[in-house]
């Protein structure tokens, strides 16, 4: 009987100093706020960045005088598991040899369908593609998340080829 | 007052789980059958998160269809993607380099660590502690980083090819996941101070959900869970692939069978998987990160079969060929399909209160279900 009452404040006690055990864990944080690492998004907008390799969205790459160097061979329309890029190439006379030529009209990005796989990126010949570090995609209109990634007037650069 | 028990008539009653519910972790949907609050069947109900992923293999290249298998198990995507990547590789009787070996197997235990992580804290929170949900995500976190900065994205990477690897390893990536195994050798033990001794945890957890070994393999329980049931099913040790046939490691068994049997395995898997990490980290050898493929891969003729082990047990990948550039059958043997259906089994007879905590320790990923 005696055993029993015993056996019975043992398991209380015994009870009581696992949860304290992990109260110290949770007690040192509190008193260590130097050990928590969480980030003040959106406060540290400025200062965040994101790594190199980071895939955020395809972007077509355009130099200062508005050139790029996509040549509308739609090897990355092709490599695209799921359609979110459409190449609409129309043929123009090239102003060395006079002779027409294929040239893109509209790089069109579906950035909704995208599911950030790179595969695109690594299919193109002449690296005019490239993933983006922005991640902030949400918008009211989901029409706005149909871009063209060509900008207006933009033509290709010199010497480059198919 | 006995007599009147005796003549008060229960009824069986139905009740609906899901398929939105916080603690079944995503749309699954079980059918409950109650006598007050004893469990007499459990009858899960899939289908709300099909997305046809074996379908849309067969439309895909080889190349593209390895994307999918991210969506599957989300928190053992490296690992899928692993299997793919393996079974063609299989079909093309490639040989691969050391160095993609290597960074396979590291990568693939790091996903391991992070998707254990994550269930221990949502272990936790299931049981109603949020604090470990929270230090859960805190180590998370730098394997995260670790991923985002060698294979840009943190979850859904896609980081293999058929052949080999995307990108080679970032510079940074030795030292970062060096950093993370002295950082996490010492939070480890807050795991276990937090609860593994916990005695409200340990209540909840001990003698509950218990799955003999016998039902264990009759139901194709793998992983962890089949492991707590002392079913000895580790593919990394059976059939080693990659680099796994190059390391030391224990494979963790308990014989108990219970929820806390099922919870021990994983942790002691965690300090496994830190052991095989250091021994490869820095005998990564040089040499390239992809084996040349063609453009365009037509496999041979005939079936390739693979396996693996993820976080959540064996995954099974089976592709038949008719020698064309997209596959002619692709089938998933996915861990949690058939782990969930031990969950009758585990749970008749039991209290609804403890479904919660059994359901946690078979570490379901309801997309991996459904695919
Ligand atoms: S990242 Fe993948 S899904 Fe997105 S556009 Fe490129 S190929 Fe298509
Ligand atoms: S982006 Fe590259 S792959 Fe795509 S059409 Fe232009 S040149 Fe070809």
């Amino acid at each position: 009987m005696i055993k029993a009452i015993i056996n019975y404040f043992k398991e209380i006690f015994t009870a009581c100093r696992t949860l304290i055990t992990g109260m110290k864990v949770t007690g040192y944080y509190f008193f260590h706020p130097k050990e928590i690492i969480t980030q003040q998004y959106p406060e540290n907008r400025a200062t965040l960045q994101m790594f190199d390799r980071f895939r955020g969205e395809v972007v077509l790459l355009h130099d200062e005088n508005n050139e790029h160097k996509c040549t509308g061979c739609s090897a990355c329309e092709i490599a695209c598991p799921n359609g979110s890029i459409e190449i609409i190439s129309k043929k123009e006379i090239d102003p060395e040899t006079s002779k027409p030529k294929k040239a893109i009209d509209k790089f069109v990005y579906h950035l909704s369908m995208c599911t950030f796989c790179n595969l695109c990126i690594l299919a193109c010949p002449t690296d005019a593609i490239k993933m983006s570090k922005s991640f902030e995609h949400s918008v009211y209109d989901r029409s706005k998340l149909t871009k063209v990634l060509n900008k207006p007037g933009s033509k290709i650069m010199a010497g480059i080829k198919e | 007052m006995e007599d009147l028990l005796n003549k008060a008539e229960t009824q069986e009653y139905f009740i609906n789980m899901g398929p939105q519910h916080p603690s079944t972790h995503g749309v699954l949907r079980l059918m409950l059958t109650l006598d007050g609050e004893i469990i007499k069947k459990v009858e899960p109900h899939l289908g709300y998160i099909h997305r046809s992923i074996e379908k849309m293999s067969e439309k895909d290249s080889y190349y593209q269809m390895v994307h999918l298998t991210d969506r599957m198990d989300y928190l053992s995507c490296h690992i899928n993607n692993e299997a793919v990547c393996l079974a063609i590789e299989k079909g093309l009787q490639l040989e691969i380099p050391d160095r993609v070996k290597y960074i396979r197997t590291i990568i693939s235990e790091l996903t391991r660590l992070s998707s254990h992580q994550l269930w221990w804290g949502v272990m936790g929170m299931d049981l109603g502690a949020i604090t470990t949900f929270l230090y859960g995500f805190r180590d998370r976190e730098m394997i995260t980083d670790i991923f985002e900065e060698t294979c840009g994205a943190r979850l859904t990477m896609n980081y293999n090819v058929p052949g080999g690897l995307m990108f080679d390893i970032h510079p940074n990536f030795q030292k970062r996941t060096k950093d993370f195994i002295k950082h996490f050798k010492k939070k480890l033990p807050e795991y276990d101070e937090l609860l593994s001794g916990n005695i409200i945890f340990t209540e909840r957890t001990k003698d509950i959900g218990y799955l003999s070994k016998e039902d264990a393999i009759s139901y194709g329980v793998t992983g962890p869970s089949g492991r707590g049931s002392g079913f000895a099913c580790d593919v990394r040790k059976r059939i080693p692939y990659s680099a796994y046939d190059k390391v030391e490691f224990k494979e963790i068994i308990y014989t108990e069978g219970d929820s806390f049997a099922r919870y021990k395995v994983r942790m002691d898997e965690m300090k496994e998987s830190l052991y095989i990490i250091e021994q490869l980290i820095d005998n990564i050898p040089e040499g390239d990160f992809k084996a040349k493929t063609k453009a365009v891969i037509k496999l041979p003729d005939g079936e390739y079969y693979q396996r693996v082990e993820t976080a959540r047990g064996e995954l099974g990948v089976y592709i038949i060929s008719d020698n064309k550039k997209n596959p002619y059958r692709v089938k998933y043997r996915s861990p949690g399909f058939s782990n969930l259906s031990a969950l009758d089994t585990m749970a008749r007879g039991g209290k609804i209160a403890d479904l919660v905590a059994m359901m946690s320790t078979l570490d379901l990923v309801i997309p991996d279900i459904d695919r």
